[in-house]
């Protein structure tokens, strides 16, 4: 089933939970109100002839200018051999969305991952916390408007080039 | 080592700080450390080809056991915390080679957020062996300046007990 | 209960049961195979939960190609997973090349191929190789690497480098095969093949090697597909999938070759045991790719005319590698900078470790040594 037939389908369905589906693009995506991405994810992995049964990248990108985060579900069908690439925007203060979890595990990680990096909080997961910088680090380095701290517990994080 | 062998075979004089260093740098015991991209040539040093054993050197998995850590890789700020706790555990005299770009100076990752540039930010440095990564060669010859190093070392004196400063 | 295999009565209330332990491994390990850290709780030698911890070599790869254009970021790719960084190579350039439309030559496609293959070749002779150490047996290990040797000179005669190639380019590779290349490689894999059967004697029928483990972390379909395990330790599991086969990319239709999968051979389907001699099969299969495309590779260029400051149109792109650690997905989103706006790499190491905190309940404190070697895990690859 090609991207189209499958997001044509989750109009279907979901109707005015599909924000808008771009079919143009490189890889055709279907951005998804946050509060049903888990409905919409159940739906597309438990149907007969959608089955995505594998999620096989999550991930975040800050638009910093558009003022939200977007955060990527590709969907793998090893059943069909089909993509799926859902989006979830959320506002870059405090921006929330249900956790995939419960669909699939390796959503886990994959969601303390994008936490830990670009501070979106996922509502109901079993374990959020920093995956990748320390605990007590201050910041989320992806967001595009990080600063590099110039020292962590004593040891700075530049070096003068020798160079000159 | 200079041997004055003056007397009957068998018998050889020699000074004794020479004697304690020739020992000591015939078995340099490196602590398994592998951070990074240096660990796999760490691996192929220690490997058939370049086989660093025949110089005594042999790798240990304690640090209580070791004289030797050689910082193989990117050192990143959550690690340098633990590699200070590592030096500390060693015995003296230690020794610490930091092997390639990355432990030197941050390498290619001096653009990162995350990474400390340099071990020598966090534990003295006795030879820095450049490449990216190094080859196994190159690890080798950095072996061998250490052990002149280690040739150069002084026992017979009084020496205060050198401590780190935090 | 089951430990290993084996049927264990933990007989409670007779004095022998203790009190939960919780230990810490790493993050130096010898056997965690660079900076991986685990929190143990065992109740003595039998592991309640193992709870990675991981992080300890990020490295901010991703973040780093923000800053340094399409073109100069070929170079960090080799470091996300040193072990087979042509993969990371091909990714990269696979994933840039879909963004801003770009067709690789085919005899560019070949050269790809011809490294990438042989580089997976090296990386599973590291992952049995160093299994078999973890596990306690050294000889092997020599034998690995010996072999690992000389197709590290095979690639550095390509390119220059042993370890960190940074052989392909965004629209093919950097340079054509070097003079006499084809007898060079043919040479080593026609002796590579009896030291395989020598191996196959040394290590799979050894009875020890076995006990150690077969029936050893076993992981069914199912959860292997839940955690989106990939690659060999999918494979392992029984599931014929193999990105090169079923999504095929570069020139693998016009190459024959088998996805082998687990089959439980010393104990169960998904075992250690299997992880492990899926990667022996898996050598066998690259020789193959090998021969057939010395055989096929046409002539002409080997690298597309890409604009030095490449500036792909805005949107986003991911694409799929079968890396020797299994399905390597890259993701990159344009803004029509010269700079990539995202990019994000998910790797197979990430999900074998996640997969860790569940299979290893149960097992036997040095088990899990065994369960880290068999799924193959290298630490920049968790890490990035």
């Amino acid at each position: 089933m090609d991207a189209t037939e499958i997001f044509e389908r989750l109009r279907a369905q979901f109707s005015d939970k599909i924000v808008s589906v771009d079919a143009e693009a490189v890889d055709p995506s279907a951005v998804v109100e946050g509060d049903a991405i888990v409905d919409v994810c159940k739906f597309l992995r438990d149907t007969e002839d959608l089955r995505c049964n594998v999620l096989t990248n999550q991930t975040g990108v800050d638009y910093k200018e558009d003022g939200y985060i977007e955060v990527v579900y590709h969907l793998y069908s090893y059943t069909h051999r089909h993509y799926a690439i859902l989006k979830v925007r959320t506002p870059r203060d405090q921006g929330t969305i249900p956790s995939v979890e419960s669909v699939w595990k390796a959503a886990n990680w994959l969601e303390r991952e994008i936490y830990d990096l670009l501070g979106v909080r996922f509502s109901s997961h079993s374990d959020l916390r920093r995956i990748l910088m320390p605990e007590d680090w201050v910041g989320h380095p992806l967001r595009k408007d990080f600063v590099e701290p110039t020292e962590y517990h004593g040891i700075s994080t530049t070096r003068e080039s020798l160079l000159r | 080592m200079a041997l004055v062998n003056s007397f009957s075979q068998g018998v050889i004089t020699t000074t004794a700080d020479q004697f304690l260093n020739w020992t000591r740098k015939s078995s340099v015991w490196w602590m398994l450390f592998g951070l990074a991209c240096c660990a796999i040539e760490l691996m192929q040093t220690q490997g058939p080809r370049a086989d660093v054993d025949r110089f005594g050197a042999a790798p240990r998995a304690s640090p209580r056991q070791s004289d030797l850590m050689v910082v193989a890789g990117t050192l990143t700020l959550k690690m340098a915390l633990r590699t200070k706790v590592l030096y500390d555990q060693m015995p003296e005299p230690r020794y610490v080679i930091s092997m390639g770009a990355c432990a030197s100076c941050g390498g290619l990752f001096q653009l990162a957020y995350s990474v400390c540039d340099g071990v020598d930010k966090v534990i003295p440095v006795d030879v820095y062996v450049p490449g990216c990564p190094p080859r196994p060669e190159a690890l080798t010859e950095g072996i061998l300046k250490l052990q002149e190093k280690m040739m150069t070392e002084t026992w017979l004196v009084k020496r205060p007990a050198v401590g780190i400063e935090a | 209960m089951s430990v290993a295999g084996f049927e264990v009565e933990v007989d409670r209330g007779s004095g022998l049961e203790t009190e939960e332990m919780t230990l810490n491994m790493g993050p130096q390990h010898p056997s965690t195979h660079g900076v991986l850290r685990f929190v143990v709780k065992a109740d003595g030698e039998v592991m309640r939960r193992a709870v990675p911890d991981i992080g300890y070599l990020h490295r901010s790869i991703e973040k780093i190609s923000e800053k340094v254009g399409y073109h100069g970021f070929m170079p960090y790719t080799d470091r996300v997973d040193y072990v087979a960084a042509m993969f990371c190579n091909q990714g990269w350039g696979m994933v840039t090349e879909k963004l801003a439309g770009i067709e690789v030559p085919k005899r560019g496609e070949y050269c790809r191929v011809i490294a990438a293959e042989l580089n997976r070749i090296s990386s599973h002779l590291l992952a049995v190789g160093t299994m078999i150490l973890d596990i306690g047996a050294i000889t092997p290990f020599f034998h690995a690497f010996r072999e690992r040797e000389k197709i590290n000179d095979l690639l550095e005669e390509l390119c220059g480098a042993r370890l960190t190639y940074n052989y392909m380019r965004v629209g093919g590779v950097a340079w054509d095969l070097p003079p006499g290349y084809e007898e060079k490689v043919l040479a080593f894999l026609n002796q590579l093949e009896p030291m395989l059967d020598e191996h196959y004697d040394l290590v799979s029928e050894n009875t020890l090697f076995r006990g150690r483990a077969a029936s050893v972390a076993t992981i069914s379909a199912e959860t292997a597909i839940s955690y989106n395990l990939v690659g060999p330790n999918l494979r392992a599991s029984g599931v014929r999938y193999d990105v090169r086969r079923d999504e095929p990319y570069s020139v693998y239709p016009e190459l024959e070759f088998d996805v082998p999968v687990g089959t439980g051979m010393a104990g169960e389907v998904g075992d250690s045991f299997d992880r492990y001699y899926l990667r022996v099969q898996e050598i066998r299969e690259s020789v193959k790719i090998l021969r057939q495309c010395f055989q096929q590779i046409p002539d002409g260029p080997v690298v597309a005319k890409v604009p030095r400051k490449l500036k792909p149109p805005a949107g986003d792109a991911q694409i799929r590698v079968e890396s020797a650690r299994g399905d390597m997905s890259w993701y990159a989103v344009s803004d029509g900078s010269e700079f990539p706006y995202r990019c994000k790499v998910r790797t197979g190491s990430f999900a074998a470790m996640s997969i860790i905190e569940e299979i290893s309940q149960g097992l036997m404190l040095a088990d899990l040594v065994t369960v880290i070697a068999s799924l193959d895990i290298v630490a920049p690859e968790v890490d990035r």
